[in-house]
């Protein structure tokens, strides 16, 4: 049976920075179910945060300022200590970075170039023009070549293994080969990313089904604060993919069919550069009231930054646009809408990025450590996978050398094993049913309508419901009408959607459970923000085959909840 | 109104077919869509044994490059109207071990860049490097990091929009007959990292690829420039590299006649 000391799951940035701390005198390994250069995480634009203080308008910027505007973009819900970890870390790390390789774009005299973003009190967000995922995802690749980390690729993690209360691996699907078997670990490390797919409007890729945290979470570990989700204000209409934020830190404007910049109607000082979670709300609103354009987008305007700075500052933008919306945006305002972008829940874990299962650890979008509480400010995503992806490696190596750890039995292992490959054949037994990527959709339109970037107990409770239907149609009519197992994306679509369902499941209970809006958290029916009652993160575990919700503190070292205003 | 196509899709698995074969599909396109699209739409509703590659969709993960009706492309960003045809030709990317049907082994296309230490090097890792990193002192400003003005980077800017797809490597006629070529991307790559400021690498760690599997094997067709989807154009830097070789062996020599 293969066997590693330690198997990061997941190939984008945290992955990769896991990989490359984990202790070198390991056996360590990273599987990935796309080549790890097809990662989401290429697909970020607009650049990572760290308090350097290089923009002639950022010189009294700190670490300390860059964790209180998280804190405060959080809505309070972050953990204060882990967004202040999180902060002081970003400047050795984007030394670090640059050393590497990173080619960052620069400031006159050679300093790296920092731009504006929302929510943020200085210009902090250095980045390589608008393409700063992509340039930081190939620069760790290529630091695995150096280090000559072991990689498995195109193989599918199904399962995550525990035996005497302990990790011991995972199940993996093979698309290579079509073959389902173990892979046992003394640690295993999750960075497996979010689940954009399951809303029908996303900027996340293809592959972002978010079965990671439904597996940890069958697995016992708890998730938290799944139910807030990031609606990304600026995604292309009808395409939904990514137009960075940094194209409003540019200048950009926000239009509606008056050509007015209505984002003065709701954030006042900060205009376009307001937190995500309220400019998306205002798009929407604007949109809803009749004031967008064919009542799906309002528009972006960069015509006035110039054909110059658009090129240089913002070339994928002005590509995508070109590519897909036809359109340049250096002569037209580019039609946009509020989108699926990311997680702020995840995988409960520490600051150590260790979960409460021992040799189980997670970093990245599909991890909670909390840094982002109920809303994450642009540029610190790409920021916390390397941060925390770090951490994880570091820690997952200390607890295997540190500890006596017993061994499952290989006999367990493979009939967890036999488990994963049973279900497989019933599916290639039946011979019709409900095709997978029908039920997908059905759970889409759900989430998109009922658990959206507007909530309220009914359409929550109901949402409720109909997972449930959905997941009956899944158990008794799921088959694989390919009836083949090599390179099937329909075996991984049906592989992954019970952990779809899960986390649909977990991110709705806790909408419902919620009675307050709270950063993305936006509830209809109680629009205030609660600190007596919710000041306080949410956890669900899976126990005797249900979800069970509970409650923590958030940790508070030194700065008092107030209003976010902006 | 929906527009009728006929998809004629290359079909292989050398687990059970004995060859290739076209096999055909008609697809009803309703609303605008790309090939991915399409792709997605014929595995979903007709046949789920199709095999493809994909993640992006925005072309800047490297997932779906194909051949669509003769030329490179990602699948990802070609509108099916944008063809002038109804008729689409879908083929796996050439002179690569084909899997199954449009997904290739680019294991090749990988083992060829690693062979160039795809990387800043740092200077212990040279040769004759010190064993200890000392910088020049030019280069480190008083807080770490390293001062490097725009234009410095212009020479390899293009090179970093490289999305290691594969299709230069694909459909560079070298590669094609010569195994042992290291192909565009690898030597425009190698480029790139002589050409970064941070790296500490010297002549004697790359003189190697002055051979014909490696610089002088190009044949100037410039058939990489044309397939790539994200203008990073290696063979320009190609041919900057052989400047710069010629330019180093005429150093080595002025020094040796000292």
């Amino acid at each position: 049976m293969l066997a590693h000391d330690i198997l990061i799951v997941g190939g984008g940035l945290a992955g990769l920075a896991a990989s490359l701390q984990a202790d070198p005198t390991l056996s360590v390994a990273l599987i990935s179910r796309v080549h790890p250069l097809r990662s989401h995480s290429v697909a970020a634009q607009g650049g990572i945060n760290a308090a350097l203080g290089n923009h002639p308008e950022g010189r009294d910027d700190s670490w300390e300022k860059h964790a209180y505007d998280t804190i405060k973009g959080s809505d309070f819900l972050a953990d204060q200590d882990a967004a202040e970890l999180l902060c002081r870390e970003a400047i050795p790390m984007i030394y670090e970075l640059e050393k590497l390789g990173v080619p960052f774009s620069r400031f006159p005299g050679g300093v790296i170039a920092q731009r504006p973003f929302g929510g943020a009190g200085f210009p902090r967000t250095c980045y390589a023009a608008d393409r700063t995922g992509l340039v930081i995802m190939h620069t760790l690749f290529e630091q695995a070549w150096r280090r000559r980390v072991k990689i498995y690729a195109e193989w599918l993690v199904v399962k995550l293994l525990v035996e005497h209360g302990i990790c011991q691996g995972v199940v993996v699907y093979d698309l290579t080969s079509g073959k389902i078997f173990p892979v046992r670990a003394r640690a295993v490390i999750f960075a497996t990313g979010g689940y954009g797919r399951v809303y029908l409007k996303t900027t996340n890729a293809y592959i972002n089904h978010g079965s990671g945290i439904g597996i940890a979470y069958k697995a016992g570990v708890p998730v938290k604060d799944m139910e807030f989700v990031q609606f990304h204000p600026t995604s292309l209409y009808n395409k939904n993919i990514l137009i960075t934020e940094g194209a409003r830190g540019e200048g950009g404007y926000l239009l509606n069919r008056h050509g007015r910049r209505f984002m003065a109607d709701y954030a006042p000082q900060a205009m376009e550069l307001a937190p995500r979670d309220i400019v998306a709300r205002a798009i929407q609103t604007e949109i809803d009231r009749g004031n967008g354009f064919e009542g799906e987008y309002v528009l972006l305007d960069l015509r006035h930054l110039g054909a110059e700075k658009i090129k240089k500052r913002l070339p994928s933008v002005r590509d995508i646009c070109l590519r897909f919306a036809g359109l340049d945006p250096i002569e037209k305002p580019i039609p946009i809408q509020p989108a699926q972008h990311y997680s702020m829940g995840g995988i409960d874990v520490d600051l150590n990025g260790a979960t409460s299962l021992p040799g189980f650890y997670a970093a990245g979008e599909c991890a909670c450590v909390s840094v982002h509480g109920a809303n994450r400010l642009g540029g610190n995503s790409l920021l916390e996978t390397i941060v925390f992806g770090k951490i994880a490696g570091r820690e997952a190596s200390r607890y295997v050398k540190g500890s006596e750890i017993r061994e499952a039995s290989s006999h367990f292992l493979e009939s967890e094993a036999s488990k994963v490959e049973e279900k497989v054949k019933e599916w290639l037994r039946r011979q019709n049913g409900e095709k997978v990527h029908r039920l997908l959709n059905r759970l889409k339109v759900v989430m998109s309508e009922k658990v959206g970037i507007f909530r309220q107990e009914k359409d929550l409770a109901l949402a409720l419901e109909e997972i449930r239907h959905i997941r009956e149609d899944y158990e008794k009519k799921g088959y694989l009408a390919g009836q083949c197992r090599r390179f099937s994306q329909e075996m991984v679509n049906m592989l992954e959607f019970e952990y779809m369902l899960d986390l649909c499941e977990v991110i709705t209970l806790g909408a419902l459970a919620r009675r307050e809006t709270r950063g993305s958290h936006y509830r209809l029916d109680y629009p205030e923000r609660n600190d007596n009652e919710w000041l306080k993160h949410t956890l669900v575990t899976y126990r005797d085959g249900r979800p069970v919700l509970s409650y923590k503190p958030v940790t508070i070292t030194r700065y008092p909840p107030v209003t976010r205003l902006y | 109104m929906a527009r009728r196509y006929l998809f004629r899709i290359f079909r292989f698995d050398p687990e059970k077919d004995e060859q290739p074969f076209f096999q055909d599909y008609y697809y009803e396109e309703e609303k605008p869509k790309v090939i991915l699209e399409a792709l997605m739409d014929i595995r979903n509703e007709q046949d789920a044994t199709l095999a493809f590659r994909y993640s992006c969709r925005e072309a800047v993960c490297g997932s779906c490059g194909m051949v669509i009706n003769g030329r490179f492309e990602l699948a990802c960003r070609t509108r099916l109207n944008s063809l002038g045809t109804e008729t689409i030709i879908l083929e796996p990317l050439p002179n690569l071990p084909v899997l199954k049907d449009l997904v290739v082994d680019l294991e090749p296309f990988f083992e060829a860049l690693e062979a160039i230490k795809p990387y800043v090097m740092f200077e212990e890792e040279v040769e004759g490097g010190r064993v200890q990193g000392g910088q020049e002192e030019s280069l480190w400003l008083s807080s770490p990091g390293f001062r490097i003005e725009e234009k410095e980077m212009e020479a390899i800017e293009p090179l970093t929009n490289c999305i290691l797809c594969g299709c230069c490597f694909s459909a560079c006629p070298v590669v094609a007959r010569d195994e042992r070529y290291l192909g565009p991307i690898a030597l425009a790559k190698l480029y790139r990292y002589i050409r970064d400021p941070r790296d500490r690498r010297s002549f004697k760690d790359w003189q190697h690829v002055g051979n014909s599997s490696g610089l002088w094997g190009c044949d100037t067709v410039f058939r990489c420039n044309e397939v790539c989807p994200r203008q990073v154009n290696p063979a320009h830097a190609l041919l900057a590299l052989r400047r710069r070789y010629v330019w180093e062996k005429i150093k080595q020599i002025l020094r040796k006649s000292k």
